[in-house]
């Protein structure tokens, strides 16, 4: 089977056993669950406004999953997103209503960098600290995330706060809002945006040296570093790149969606979701665009379940850690799965007189402990 | 500064510092084994759960209580601590038999404890908070001082005491103990722990248990001993935090406990410079924890070194 195919049918079954994991969870809860997974069915894609709804989660979700997954390429595990996202929609608000002399065609470009900007300075903060004083990226990401939402809670109560008593910014220009797709839903150009952005992804990470060198480094460090790439660029590049994916993730929020920043519920835990789908797409673009589409459905699904069956949609968080540790576990599965079969194929080829040589550092039959041998 | 303010800052300190102390004694304990623990923020919300549905549950079947410690909230505590044993072990089952990378069994853990508690909160409780417990755990020492406002009292709860207890304990059992003697040999050089024939994995679940035991009692602090309420993702980053504690404490115990006391003083005066009105909004005074987090991390307090193998299966 080819490599694609296979990896298809690996997380589609960790996506099922993940459903009815969850299944089991609202079966003890006491629901219904054949009412609940209906809902969810219905509200995902029961109607072409719910189809609209699942696409237009999708667009945050995958910009948001490529970030990680550019970062976990290059061996950062980027936790940062959220407020990557948070700081890209800051910097897309600040633009768009303030830099009102440009005309529409020309803002909505602006707002999109702007959001990029925003996005890669904050990343780039974690990305210098771990390349000039080897601070772990998660714990700083982390803490950049919280001193973000604190400092959006005061902008928007403060300096930036808009008209009104809700404590939110001034909204950006009509003239520079994404176009809707479909007309009478909230679709808008960003799913478009977006899946370019994929395509670019995919060529810049396989294609150009760039992406050769920062995968290099995800790969192998060490040989990375002796081969001549700039260990402490590289890094600090990708979580740039990475930072930059997330914070136009928010500019399209704020350019198609929300037109402002409100203080609760802007991200809406885009940032967090954004992890399981880069490993549910195991990483790569393709695998994340289905990824994406998969967890948007489930969350426009879930507000329905929460309408109709009357179940929390915080279930979905549980099936999206399920999500993370089945792909996870399933890589090590495969792991030795494909170590059992080489150790068959070996032991036929050479007629089983030596141990395989493997990679398995568990493996006991290369290090036979002192009792074994006596 | 009079000896009334000056105590009341050391009161807030131990209270806020003591998750600091139980969280990065639990990184201690999994680290020095070799297991990076990112999933402490996530046991830490799960035992502050568990501890506290099973005291608000209990709370009426439950007559006894120890000494001036009511039964309910010591299930609540047993709770909170075998929910930690039982994540502590789904991580350590994980990164060892499936080979998972480390960080992302333990962010998927924590995932899973910010979704699960919201979920059953909501379930059990129908509202996004919950009911205050009749009372929290009481002082077992206490010490009073008549100031200018009325009186000031530092009072050392069971949890607290536990945790300043703990951080002794550990210090011995990690240096002086045939048990920290090998859980180090673990963390540094697997193979030869392998070849003289012991158990590699075996010593890592039993760590990643205790490690799991101490994040669930941190949790247990947070709902039993100082709120008496849970709410949604109420750990805030403190899991996290006392990781940034853990490397600030060179994975040393003591040390640890130090530099916990230190964030807890830094979040105590961030309170206090709030309550007294300082023209500085509120929210930058709440970024300081997080802020000092990064400093922490910055290792400008000298060279620190993780245990050598750590995050190898």
């Amino acid at each position: 089977m080819p490599e694609f195919a296979r990896n298809l049918v690996f997380s589609a079954l960790a996506v099922l056993a993940a459903l009815l994991l969850g299944a089991v969870v609202l079966w003890i809860s006491g629901y219904d669950v054949l009412e609940a997974l209906g809902a969810l069915a219905l509200g995902a894609s029961g109607s072409i406004n719910a189809n609209a709804e699942t696409l237009l989660t999708t667009t945050p979700l995958l910009l948001a999953a490529l970030a990680v997954a550019i970062g976990l390429r290059g061996g950062l595990f980027n936790i940062g997103v959220e407020g990557q996202f948070l700081l890209g929609g800051l910097a897309s608000v600040w633009v768009g209503s303030h830099l009102t002399f440009l005309p529409g065609p020309l803002l909505l470009p602006v707002i999109l960098l702007a959001g990029m900007a925003g996005g890669a300075v904050w990343a780039a903060i974690a990305g210098i600290l771990k390349a000039r004083f080897g601070a772990h990226e998660v714990i700083t990401t982390i803490m950049l995330n919280y001193i973000a939402m604190k400092g959006v809670a005061y902008l928007v109560r403060g300096p930036l706060h808009g008209p009104g008593p809700i404590p939110q910014t001034p909204y950006i220009m009509e003239t520079a809002h994404l176009p809707i797709l479909i007309p009478d839903t909230r679709l808008h150009a960003g799913l478009l945006l977006a899946l370019l952005i994929a395509l670019a992804v995919w060529w810049f990470l396989w294609k150009t040296p760039w992406g050769f060198a920062m995968r290099a480094v995800g790969l192998n460090p060490a040989a990375a570093e002796y081969a001549g790439v700039g260990m402490r660029r590289t890094l600090v590049g990708t979580m740039a790149l990475s930072g930059a994916l997330a914070g136009m993730a928010g500019g399209v929020q704020i350019a198609g969606v929300d037109f402002r920043l409100v203080q609760e519920g802007f991200s809406a835990g885009y940032g967090y979701d954004s992890i399981a789908v880069s490993l549910l797409g195991l990483n790569s673009p393709f695998g994340i665009i289905l990824a994406a589409w998969l967890f948007a459905a489930l969350r426009s699904g879930a507000a329905q379940m929460q309408v109709d069956a009357g179940v929390s949609s915080q279930i979905i968080s549980v099936l999206q850690a399920l999500v993370i540790l089945l792909v996870a576990a399933e890589a090590g599965i495969r792991h030795t799965f494909d170590l059992a079969k080489q150790k068959r194929r070996t032991a036929t080829a050479t007629g089983a007189v030596c141990p395989p040589i493997t990679q398995d550092r568990n493996s006991s039959a290369a290090t036979p402990s002192p009792r074994e041998q006596n | 500064m009079d000896l009334a303010v000056f105590l009341a800052l050391l009161a807030a300190t131990l209270r806020l510092a003591t998750p600091l102390i139980l969280g990065s004694l639990a990184g201690i304990w999994s680290e020095r084994s070799g297991v990076i623990n990112i999933a402490i923020e996530g046991i830490m919300l799960s035992g502050a759960f568990a501890g506290y549905v099973i005291a608000e549950k209990t709370a009426t079947v439950i007559g006894w209580s120890l000494g001036p410690l009511p039964g309910n909230l010591l299930a609540g505590s047993v709770a909170a601590c075998l929910t930690g044993i039982f994540l502590g072990l789904l991580h350590a089952f994980w990164s060892s038999k499936f080979r998972t990378d480390q960080i992302i069994s333990g962010t998927a853990i924590n995932i899973l404890a910010l979704g699960l508690t919201a979920y059953l909160l909501r379930l059990i409780y129908d509202v996004g908070g919950s009911p205050k417990l009749a009372d929290t755990l009481p002082a077992l020492l206490s010490w009073t001082v008549a100031g200018k406002h009325g009186e000031i009292a530092i009072q050392f709860t069971p949890i607290m005491l536990a945790a300043l207890i703990l951080a002794v304990i550990s210090h011995f059992g990690l240096f002086h103990t045939p048990w920290g003697l090998r859980t180090q040999a673990v963390g540094e050089h697997p193979m030869t722990v392998r070849t003289l024939g012991m158990s590699v994995e075996g010593i890592r679940y039993c760590n990643l248990a205790l490690s799991g035991a101490i994040a669930g009692l941190a949790g247990a602090f947070l709902t039993l001993e100082q709120i008496g309420q849970f709410n949604e993702g109420m750990t805030s980053g403190k899991g996290f935090i006392a990781l940034a504690v853990m490397i600030f404490g060179r994975w040393k115990p003591l040390l640890a406990l130090a530099a916990a006391l230190f964030f807890g003083l830094a979040d105590a005066a961030q309170v206090l410079l709030q309550t007294r009105g300082i023209s500085v909004p509120a929210e930058f005074l709440e970024m300081l924890p997080y802020l000092l987090t990064i400093v922490a991390l910055l290792g400008l307090v000298g060279r620190t070194r993780p245990p050598a193998a750590i995050g190898q299966s």
